[in-house]
């Protein structure tokens, strides 16, 4: 056995033979690095742990109180899917999902209308067309989007919304109430735009420029590189960012509250009220439903079955992000 | 003569990249462009289809003009010049789509009016790919060899029957087998089409081509300031390289610049 100083000034004279000193300077690992490692590990699990507990514990809870509702309201599951009548008030009341599933739907469905067509084409005008300057300055600006708060978007639509329709409408002889849906539409679906646009545009400008200048090469002109080459290699992408889009306006509370109204109906009328998902579980809280009521419990039927819709939308947009993935690597 | 160039200069943004080109590239030839790195090859290669418009701050002076029509004055329809003279890049890029359309891209948009199957057939016949891929043309062009989608990137720009081919380092990333393919293939298509590549492979330029360019790196200027392209001398290959008239040529080809 060598002593250590002996082993030392050895390697170093074989590595660095004209700086023996230098071995010196390198201390190499504390000690405690594996048990540093060791409790890193268990830190990083106790986090991910908690996430996932708190899920399951949502999920069981939202699943305990739809089982007590359906034993406390007497409606069964059938009654709860297809009745078209919401009315927990009357005597006997009726729980039926439907016009809260169909003004959810209506919100969602007008709201994309008006989002993924114009955050598509923003996304592609910001990623093929805009001078890169100007889209260092657009990009953030509709980021910024993004953050404002979901009720100012409310008051947006009350205040402002609402009374341009009404300028509009009733000189027609068309009365606009004071909720309606169309003006939900519209804010809910500028409040989604950036979703699109931004998530759109990181997708399209991440295709290879080989890509473009082929297309460019073979006599293509800008639109039909932006539209044949550029968005169907992005297109998976695209898509996810329009499911996400869509799980948002379906989400969507305060808003929808404000503009739209708590009128639990089916119309096809857009300048009727409606109530969604959402703003029934906030009418319920807000009301004087007692605990342990059928009405009362209603909240937790309604509430799992927004979290089932809501993780079939972000599962489909994982399953189509994967693919997204697959085409460049 | 099928492109010419009087006093061609180019700048990116205040950088002169390129100065005072003045080329015949002969038709039915094979031209190849030497030179060390950054003399502007591909700068020159880019201004024949004038693919440099696509870079912001990219500016050109002199006049370039394509079986005698000027092509370089701004009105010119970049377009539809650039099916006349497609562009076959360093790094292999076919499109994510099937092997099929990939070939038939150019020609649809170009509003191509015969039959596709046999136009497909054709080009990829003609780029000697057509054995290897025949039984999956529904396939993505992405699971070729590098090698392969090297050819089909060539079968693509033939699809469009351009009459001049550039080609900037196409075999700069493939083996030497694939290598010696498309060198064959380059060979073939001399017949009906003007070839124009850029390499950095002294031997490559001397098996395939019938004239050489060589660019060199303009000394009156400090390269760090910026890095200006002059051609040295143009000249037919076996001259160029057996018999330089240009003393930095000579030492370019001798391995003693670059
Ligand atoms: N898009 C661009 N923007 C700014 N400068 C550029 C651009 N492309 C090229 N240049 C500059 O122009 C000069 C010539 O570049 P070019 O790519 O034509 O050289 P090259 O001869 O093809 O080099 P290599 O052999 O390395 O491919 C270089 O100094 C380069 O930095
Ligand atoms: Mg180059």
């Amino acid at each position: 056995m060598t002593t250590p100083e002996r082993s030392a000034a050895d390697s170093a004279a074989v590595m660095k033979p004209d700086h023996p000193a230098t071995e010196d300077l390198w201390s190499g690992h504390s000690r405690f690095l594996a048990f540093w490692e060791l409790a890193i590990a268990v830190i990083l699990a106790f986090c991910a742990v908690v996430t996932v507990l708190t899920t399951l514990g949502i999920v069981l809870v939202l699943s305990i109180q739809t089982v007590e509702f359906f034993m406390e309201s007497k409606a069964g599951i059938l009654e709860f899917l297809l009745s078209t009548e919401l009315k927990p008030d009357a005597t006997p009341p009726t729980f039926g999902i439907l016009p809260l599933a169909w003004g959810t739907f209506a919100i969602a469905f007008g709201s994309s209308c008006i989002a993924l067509p114009i955050g598509l084409l923003s996304a592609i005008y910001l990623s093929e067309y805009a001078p890169r300057r100007l889209r260092g300055v657009l990009k953030p600006a509709l980021e910024l989007l993004a953050g404002i708060p979901s009720i100012v978007y409310g008051y947006l639509a009350l205040l402002l919304v609402t009374p341009v329709l009404k300028a509009i409408f009733e000189p027609l002889g068309i009365r606009v109430p004071q909720f309606n849906a169309l003006s939900a539409c519209i804010v809910v679906g500028v409040m989604i735009i950036p979703l699109v646009s931004s998530l759109s545009e990181d997708v399209l400008s991440a295709v290879p420029r080989g890509l473009r200048e082929a297309a460019y090469g073979l006599g293509a002109t800008k639109f039909e590189v932006s539209t044949r080459v550029v968005l169907p290699a992005g297109l998976s992408g695209v898509v996810a960012s329009f499911i996400l889009a869509i799980s948002r306006a379906v989400g969507e509370t305060m808003a929808v509250v404000l503009a739209a109204g708590m009128l639990p109906q089916i119309t096809l009328n857009p300048l009727e009220s409606l109530e969604t998902m959402t703003t029934y579980i906030v009418q319920v809280i807000s009301g004087e439903a007692s605990y342990g009521t059928a009405k009362y419990l209603s909240l937790f039927a309604v509430g799992l079955s927004l979290f089932v819709i809501t993780l079939g939308l972000n599962i489909i947009s994982g399953l189509v992000l994967a693919r997204y993935r697959e085409v460049y690597q | 003569m099928v492109l010419t160039t009087r006093g061609l200069s180019v700048w990116y943004g205040a950088a002169l990249a390129l100065k005072d080109i003045t080329i015949d590239i002969p038709r039915h030839k094979i031209t190849a462009v030497i030179g060390p790195s950054g003399c502007g090859k591909s700068t020159l290669l880019r201004c024949f289809n004038r693919m440099n418009d696509l870079i912001t701050g990219a500016r050109m002076e002199g006049e370039i003009r394509f079986n005698g029509e000027l092509i370089s004055t701004p009105g010119t329809d970049a377009v539809s010049l650039r099916r006349r003279i497609g562009m076959v890049f360093q790094k292999p890029n076919p499109f994510p789509k099937s092997i099929y359309n990939n070939i038939a891209w150019g020609a649809r948009i170009n509003g191509y009016r015969g039959d596709m199957d046999d136009l497909v057939e054709r080009s990829l016949r003609r780029a000697a790919l057509w054995d290897e891929v025949k039984n999956k043309l529904h396939r993505s062009g992405l699971e070729l060899s590098g090698g392969q989608q090297q050819r089909l990137c060539i079968a693509r720009t033939l699809a469009v029957e351009p009459e001049v081919i550039l080609m900037d380092e196409p075999c700069s990333a493939l083996d030497p087998i694939s290598t010696a393919r498309v060198e064959d293939l380059m060979d073939d298509l001399k017949a009906d089409f003007t070839i124009i590549i850029v390499t950095h492979n002294m031997q490559q330029a001397r098996r395939v081509s019938d004239m050489t360019a060589c660019l060199m790196l303009d000394e009156t200027v400090a390269a760090e300031i910026q890095r200006t392209g002059i051609l040295a001398e143009f000249s037919p290959t076996d001259l160029l390289f057996t018999n330089p008239k240009d003393k930095r040529t000579e030492a370019y080809i001798t391995g003693r610049i670059g």
